[in-house]
């Protein structure tokens, strides 16, 4: 059976995180980016997170013990500020919606030359 | 002194005579128009034997002083505002007045002018007769005795030059009187245009007397003049005179401007005979003569005055030997009488000169109303070579002219003698070159006015028509009279004037004494030698040889000349007639130098052309340099103008517009507008930073 250490998680993460930018980037729908971009902060949780677990198994001299969350309390503030974002993010689509009649991306193009 | 206070009268009297031909001649009668205008002539005539009688009395108990008359001031003003400055500095009030002076000089010419006057208004009564135009004729005469008693009496040269212009202007009325005819309208332009030159001179003249002696009027002039406060030989007195001489040379037709004197025979013969023959060339010598005071002080002047007045009178007298209209001959003749009234002026015999012309007056005037009579009775013939044996066809003419013809040759004891040899005798004494030309002049002038007479009176008949031949009468009375009364004077007026040499008294140099004070002094400083009498008599008889001689030559020339006579100078020398049938070609030279007629292809010739060709080159050159600079200035605005629209504004402003716009176009491509395309941008950049940090 595979041992499943911090690695795993943080390839994981890097895979989720990769996932997220691809989605981003590529995705026509703003609802699918909105959604792409919370999968990248949530990609950055479980980095955090799996890390700071490590910390905990390290001795308390080397920066580490059983005290050592500061990991997992980032990455609650990561959730509100996700959250949050994401309140903003629907409202900034709703509005351009308004304007627009359309939640595609690439139609977003007014600003150009 | 009745006379003498209303001696404004005499000038006026004419005057009225043509204000009433002007506002009422036409509807006048013919005898209405005669009593008038001759009326006032004869009473202004009357007046002035009066006022010169009285003059005589009033001068010896007065000093001899000239008379001026009661008059009134012209120009200027009496409280002395209008001054001007003489050439020495000092001021001088500028006032001309209207006022008229007596004294000897103006007395002879008054007689003579009212007397002469008189009786060529007397004959035009009947030469005129038959003629339109007869109340316009009388009022032009009487308009032309106005202006030359205004320039007789006048005090002062402004006034003197009003009554000059106005015989001017009556020459050119009277010459043009037939003004249908193009030749005497022409003639009459000639005239008056020839005359302005000579008061161009005159004018300026009057200009420098006024600005040296600070006054125009005669006795002021003359006062400043013997005052001693010019030098003799002054340049500025010199100039002064020579201006003044040039206008006696326009108005008594010597050279150079005597040219339009034959031409003026277009008019009417009692014109010819009044003005261009007694009276109105005469003015020329009387102005010359008012101001001896100031010749006396130029001698180069003087000196002038004798040679132009000599050459004038050999080459008008060498002319007058070829014509063949006998107003012609008679029109030169007047010509070189004139140079020798001139001669004896210039030579200092002012008195001798003044008396040449009283005698002049009367004979050359009987000159030409003779010949009147014989164009009358030639029913209009002028052409001496169709005239001949009137001898005793028109008796009374034929002597009345035989008289005139004795005394213009010189042959005692008729008036011309004694007077002319005066002047030969004065001219030797001066130079003895002027003497010889006078001299041959002298046997010139008889030849030509005997070949006259043989012509006119002698030869055998040349008439062209039976009709002109059965038709000649003599003059009626009213021609003749007066004819023989100017023969009475040609015969006896040169007593007057018989100089001491000749057992005389001469009166009338006597006369003039008072106005000629200096001459009397320097003429006659030289002391009367014995040798110089014997001299005296001598040239007298040579003269009278001269004339003698002279009388022979035509008579053989002339004696038989049948139809189709030889001219001798033709048939001696051609060449030479030619040149002096065409008059020495003057006519023709001044058409080339002066009238601007005659052109060269395009060309204008002369003063005229000069005239052109300044007038071209303003127009061209000048004007084309000014434009031209123009046209520069244009093109350099238009290179400007290029320059700062191309490659100041092109360059310049533009370039660096279009350099950013160009550079621009890469940059603009970044920005599309999508919001994804940002974002993978972004992304490039942060995996570029972290592999750049990463792998350091």
């Amino acid at each position: 059976m595979l041992d499943i250490s911090t690695l795993h998680y943080l390839v994981l993460g890097a895979a989720l995180f990769l996932l997220g930018v691809i989605g981003v980037l590529t995705r026509r729908n703003v609802i699918i980016v909105l959604m792409s971009i919370e999968l990248i902060l949530n990609a950055v949780n479980l980095n955090l997170v799996a890390l700071s677990h490590y910390w905990q198994g390290r001795p308390a001299a080397l920066g580490g013990g059983p005290l050592a969350l500061h990991g997992q309390v980032f990455a609650i503030f990561i959730i509100t500020d996700a959250a949050a974002e994401a309140a903003v993010g629907l409202g900034i689509l709703i509005a351009f919606f308004r304007n627009k009649e359309t939640v595609n991306v690439d139609e977003v193009n007014l600003l150009k030359w | 002194m009745l006379f003498l206070d209303h001696i404004y009268l005499i000038p006026l009297l004419p005057a009225f005579g043509a204000a009433v031909m002007f506002f009422f001649g036409r509807r006048l009668q013919k005898s209405t128009v005669s009593a008038v205008c001759v009326g006032v002539v004869v009473l202004a005539f009357l007046m002035a034997c009066g006022a010169v009688l009285q003059y005589t009395n009033w001068a010896a108990a007065n000093d001899h002083r000239p008379f001026e008359s009661i008059g009134y001031t012209w120009l200027g003003t009496d409280t002395g505002q209008t001054t001007f400055t003489t050439h020495d500095g000092s001021p001088a009030k500028f006032q001309l007045e209207a006022k008229l002076l007596l004294d000897p000089l103006s007395s002879i010419w008054l007689l003579f002018v009212t007397g002469v006057g008189m009786l060529i208004h007397i004959y035009s009564i009947g030469y005129m007769g038959h003629e339109g135009g007869y109340y316009r004729f009388f009022g032009y005469l009487n308009l032309f005795m106005f202006s030359m008693l205004t320039l007789i009496l006048a005090n002062n040269y402004a006034l003197l030059f009003v009554g000059w212009e106005g015989v001017g202007l009556c020459s050119y009325l009277l010459i043009g009187f037939y003004f249908h005819r193009k030749s005497a309208s022409d003639a009459a332009n000639k005239a008056f245009i020839v005359n302005r030159i000579g008061d161009a001179g005159f004018i300026l003249g009057m200009f420098f007397v006024a600005w040296l002696c600070g006054s125009l009027r005669f006795i002021d002039v003359t006062a400043a003049a013997r005052s001693g406060h010019f030098a003799v030989g002054d340049p500025l007195i010199t100039a002064a005179t020579l201006l003044l001489f040039v206008g006696a040379c326009g108005k008594s037709a010597q050279l150079p401007l005597y040219v339009w004197l034959p031409d003026a025979m277009e008019g009417p013969t009692p014109v010819s005979a009044l003005i261009h023959a007694a009276t109105m060339v005469t003015a020329g010598v009387y102005m010359v003569a008012r101001s001896n005071a100031l010749f006396v002080l130029a001698p180069n002047s003087m000196l002038v005055v004798a040679i132009v007045g000599a050459l004038t009178a050999i080459f008008a007298a060498s002319i007058g030997l070829v014509q063949n209209d006998i107003k012609r001959v008679l029109a030169y003749s007047t010509v070189s009488q004139l140079g020798y009234m001139f001669l004896a002026l210039g030579v200092g015999a002012f008195a001798a000169g003044v008396f040449h012309v009283f005698t002049h007056a009367f004979f050359k005037a009987l000159l030409f109303l003779g010949a009147g009579s014989v164009i009358h009775a030639m029913s209009g013939e002028q052409d001496m070579r169709n005239m001949g044996a009137l001898s005793e066809k028109i008796p009374t003419t034929f002597r009345t002219m035989l008289t005139a013809t004795l005394a213009i040759a010189g042959i005692p004891p008729l008036a011309g003698f004694f007077s002319k040899d005066e002047i030969l005798w004065q001219a030797w004494k001066f130079s003895p070159y002027l003497w010889a030309i006078g001299f041959v002049t002298a046997l010139m002038t008889a030849f030509y006015m005997f070949r006259l007479m043989y012509l006119t009176f002698w030869s055998p008949s040349r008439a062209t028509s039976h009709e002109i031949e059965h038709h000649i009468h003599e003059s009626p009375k009213s021609m003749t009279v007066p004819l023989v009364i100017l023969a009475f004077f040609s015969i006896t007026a040169g007593f007057l004037g018989v100089s001491a040499s000749m057992g005389g008294s001469d009166h009338f140099g006597k006369f003039l004494e008072p106005v000629f004070a200096n001459r009397v002094q320097t003429i006659e400083a030289a002391p009367a030698e014995e040798g110089s009498r014997g001299t005296e008599w001598l040239l007298m008889l040579l003269s009278v040889a001269a004339a003698g001689t002279g009388w022979f030559m035509a008579s053989r020339a002339y004696g038989n000349a049948g139809k189709g006579y030889v001219e001798p100078i033709d048939a001696a020398a051609p060449p030479v007639y030619n040149t002096l049938l065409n008059k020495y070609y003057v006519d023709e030279g001044y058409d080339y130098l002066f009238t601007g007629r005659r052109k060269v292809g395009d060309v204008r010739l002369g003063v005229m052309g000069a005239g052109e060709a300044s007038s071209w080159f303003d127009a061209n050159v000048i004007d084309g340099a000014v434009n031209g600079a123009g046209w520069l200035t244009r093109a350099f605005a238009t290179i400007s103008k290029w320059w700062d629209t191309w490659i100041i504004d092109g360059i310049g402003v533009n370039g660096p517009a279009i350099l950013a716009r160009m550079l621009s176009y890469p940059a603009r491509l970044f920005e599309w507008g999508l919001v994804q395309w940002y974002a993978l941008v972004m992304t490039a950049g942060l995996v570029g930073f972290v592999f750049y940090y990463v792998y350091r």
